[in-house]
């Protein structure tokens, strides 16, 4: 039996095969994939902003790219997860607007997706897909079964990564 | 007290956002009227505070396709606004704007994103018109920047911009009718805490 779990915004979690995890719409929002295909675990964390930095006390460690990712590779560690095995996939961070005077408004899903990545390589991850940027929304379907990526768009289809 | 985060709103303070948004979209479906030359009746509307999970639920879910345009002002007051319009009455406003019967809403075509967007921008600054002259402010108003995707994704934007300010919004939600179709839109309003103050203040709402 395989479970459908969702994982809000700001949010995350940990699953195992069969299970997939969901996250509804990513916007300008960055979702990352976390899989060890051996203890067959995955983690899905859905960010909001890039950087934590300034926030004391930091209360909500999800919501950030620097402080969320650390947190799931822990979480995955302690449920089984090997480090050396562990690979990710990101999408996401999309410019849903063009400019519209805010120019910190147009640019946040670019560093969203910076800070991820960077997040990733301070912590020796290998990213092995990345399907970022862009002008659409994103629902992402994370199979822990086998590792997929599945990407839904309003208008430009479904592809698997 | 002073105001902090949209959660501090009182009562009398959020009756004086709903009066903004009841004049507010009364100017902006009269000048919507005007430009498709038939009458729109809306309704009074309701003016909430949520988060955006129950603002996306609300809405009819993250993935509901939505038309989502996106202005930002500044002068006495800073912020952002953004309207919310269901596909179909977005169908319906083209169709009639464009003296045309097209069976379906194709979000790709660029004349009728222009003519979206030019009705936005029209709509905007009738809202913001109002508001400006029941406050005595100076607003300026950006062009509007539109899109249609998915709720959810539309909503990342204000999210991630105030996140750092309220995990809530403001909702003024009112059904509009027009051409026989009858669409719930979402007017969002998202001023900087501080010209919220300033807007309570310039209305004479004291502190309670």
């Amino acid at each position: 039996m395989s479970n459908t779990i969702r994982v809000g915004i700001s949010d995350q979690k940990v699953a195992h095969a069969p299970d997939i995890l969901v996250t509804f719409a990513l916007g300008s929002c960055v979702g990352i994939c976390l899989y060890d295909p051996h203890a067959k675990l995955g983690g899905l964390s859905h960010i909001l902003l890039p950087d934590s930095t300034g926030q004391k006390p930091l209360t909500t460690p999800f919501r950030f790219a620097d402080s969320a990712i650390p947190l799931l590779l822990r979480k995955m560690e302690a449920m089984g997860a090997n480090r050396r095995f562990i690979k990710a996939k990101i999408a996401g961070g999309a410019q849903m607007f063009a400019a519209v005077g805010k120019p910190a408004l147009s640019d946040v899903g670019q560093r969203n997706v910076l800070a991820a990545r960077q997040a990733l390589a301070k912590l020796s991850i290998p990213i092995i897909a990345d399907d970022t940027g862009k002008n659409f929304g994103r629902t992402l379907y994370f199979h822990v079964e086998d590792g997929t990526m599945r990407i839904q768009s309003a208008s430009k289809g479904e592809w698997k990564l | 007290m002073a105001l902090n985060d949209y959660n501090d709103l009182n009562e009398i303070q959020l009756d004086v956002l709903r009066e903004m948004g009841n004049i507010g979209t009364g100017n902006a479906a009269m000048a919507l009227a005007e430009m498709l030359a038939t009458p729109i009746d809306i309704s009074v509307p309701t003016v909430k505070i949520l988060d955006y999970e129950t603002a996306m639920e609300a809405m009819g879910g993250p993935e509901n396709m939505i038309v989502g345009l996106l202005l930002s002002f500044d002068g006495d007051i800073n912020g952002m606004i953004m309207f919310l319009l269901e596909k179909d009455f977005a169908h319906m406003m083209i169709n009639t704007l464009m003296g045309e019967d097209t069976e379906t809403f194709d979000p790709e075509d660029p004349v009728s994103n222009s003519a979206l967007t030019e009705v936005g921008n029209i709509m905007a600054a009738s809202y913001v018109n109002a508001i400006a002259s029941m406050t005595e402010m100076r607003i300026n108003l950006s062009v509007p920047s539109m899109s249609i995707d998915m709720l959810g994704a539309i909503l990342s934007v204000p999210a991630i911009h105030y996140a750092n300010i309220s995990d809530k919004i403001i909702m003024i939600q009112n059904e509009l009718q027009g051409n026989n179709t009858s669409a719930s839109n979402h007017i969002l309003m998202l001023p900087d805490v501080e010209s919220l103050q300033k807007i309570m203040t310039a209305l004479g709402i004291e502190d309670l």
